[in-house]
């Protein structure tokens, strides 16, 4: 039949040139809940709002800030389901890196290898893209690095940026912020990147913010960790 | 006979102050034919890390080919120089691949880090099992005597020249008592600003 012709890959061009299976992907990205990054001179902070939609969920059970490896933390905006197989390659690709090379995997060298996924995610046949797009964060030889990954397999190194819902008026603002600044950074300090992300949100946000429906992580020379809410809710006050 | 010492051959490479040496012999033989004296078993791979294969002669040739060709490909991938210690965990893991039909050969790994020019010094068995101590390392036909005279010779803190004396008369006296090991020597003294190669003649009988 003809038509089988085509469908042995769902992302084929179409007479345009365009990929509409990406174009979808990117649409279900804009569609998720809104992420922000931003780095400052002693760290990065990666933000985003975990929002539920009865309070009988019990809050701070699935998180969408996570772990890679001591070093590099990661969260999405797009499609939960999508999110997990990326993370536990992601998490398989930095424990392999380190038993081979003994030496904690660059953040660069990482966000290559991710992307490479999502990339073949683009091309191979019987698959669909990922619904997600990433902000990877990490710290490594004495820099802090902040990365987006996209469904199309196409990365990028950010100061700070936003991914999902609201993306770009998040952007808009920070870029404001930015220009505002003289070191180069949104941000004066970590501390003040955090309240700065949590503004971020805020400009976009539907109801009240509380410690209970955002996540932050973030990474220093010390490594990446998620915030405990009573941290987020000291951070809350003086975004306020 | 072991297939280790088809071929003889010696290595040794020491730490001293800001500078490390590695040095080979120049023998390749077939059992105790000799076959030619000028086959030497360190090759420089970067700026300031050497590589040492002794054992088989074949297995010395390939792995240094494949050696070459993950550390090409890592420095492509990541645009920036190897240093010392990733290298040496690379090979390790290279060799360990092959635990079930090793290459019979045995790696001695010398070189400075490009940015902190901390001396670094390494050795393995053939299947990759690494050793990392802080004074020096040996592999090769004659490693007991090698042993012997480093243990003998080696003290912390060697200058440069010193270095050089020492481990020049630890492996001329060392592979002195080995038959299959010898024909002459080379030397590499590594520093921070330049690499020292000194041919060494000795008794070639």
């Amino acid at each position: 039949m003809a038509s089988e012709r085509y469908s042995f890959s769902l992302t084929t061009f179409s007479p345009s040139g365009k990929l509409v299976q990406l174009e979808y992907a990117l649409a279900a990205v804009a569609a998720g809940a809104t992420s922000v990054g931003i780095v400052a001179s002693d760290g990065v902070v990666i933000a985003t709002e975990n929002k539920y939609k009865s309070p009988l969920y019990e809050e701070h059970s699935v998180h969408r800030v996570e772990p890679i490896t001591d070093h590099i933390g990661m969260v999405y905006s797009g499609l939960v389901p999508d999110y997990r197989p990326l993370l536990k390659r992601a998490r398989k690709m930095a424990q392999q890196y380190f038993l081979v090379y003994k030496e904690p995997m660059p953040v660069s060298q990482l966000v290559q290898q991710v992307a490479n996924v999502m990339q073949e995610y683009t091309q191979s046949g019987g698959v669909r893209p990922f619904g997600v797009s990433l902000l990877i964060c990490g710290w490594n030889n004495g820099k802090p690095y902040l990365f987006q990954c996209d469904p199309t397999g196409a990365f990028f190194a950010w100061k700070a940026t936003a991914l999902g819902k609201n993306a770009q008026s998040c952007k808009t603002y920070m870029e404001k912020r930015f220009n505002l600044q003289s070191n180069n950074s949104v941000s004066q300090s970590l501390d003040d990147a955090v309240v700065d992300a949590m503004r971020t949100l805020k400009g976009g946000f539907e109801g009240v913010m509380t410690k209970d429906n955002i996540e932050v992580g973030i990474c220093t020379e010390k490594g990446f960790r998620r915030l405990t809410p009573t941290e987020i809710d000291d951070h809350l006050s003086n975004a306020n | 006979m072991s297939i280790m010492a088809y071929n003889g051959g010696c290595l040794v490479a020491m730490r001293g102050k800001n500078c490390v040496a590695i040095a080979t012999d120049h023998r390749f033989g077939i059992q105790a034919q000799t076959i030619s004296t000028d086959f030497e078993k360190v090759f420089q791979v970067n700026p300031r890390t050497f590589l040492g294969l002794v054992g088989l002669q074949t297995d010395i040739l390939t792995v240094h080919d494949r050696i070459m060709f993950r550390k090409k490909l890592y420095e492509d991938r990541e645009n920036r120089e190897m240093t010392p210690e990733p290298f040496s965990a690379m090979i390790s893991n290279f060799l360990y691949e092959h635990r079930f039909g090793p290459y019979f050969i045995e790696p001695v790994i010398a070189g400075l880090h490009p940015k902190t020019l901390e001396p670094f010094i390494c050795n393995m068995d053939l299947i990759g099992c690494p050793n990392k101590p802080d004074d020096f390392v040996v592999a090769g036909t004659c490693s007991e005597q090698l042993y012997g005279m480093c243990e003998t010779l080696w003290k912390e803190d060697l200058e440069p020249a010193e270095l050089s004396e020492v481990i020049s008369q630890a492996i001329v006296s060392a592979f002195d008592r080995d038959a299959i090991s010898g024909w002459g020597a080379t030397v590499y003294i590594i520093e921070k600003d330049k690499i020292t190669k000194k041919q060494i003649k000795t008794r070639m009988d």
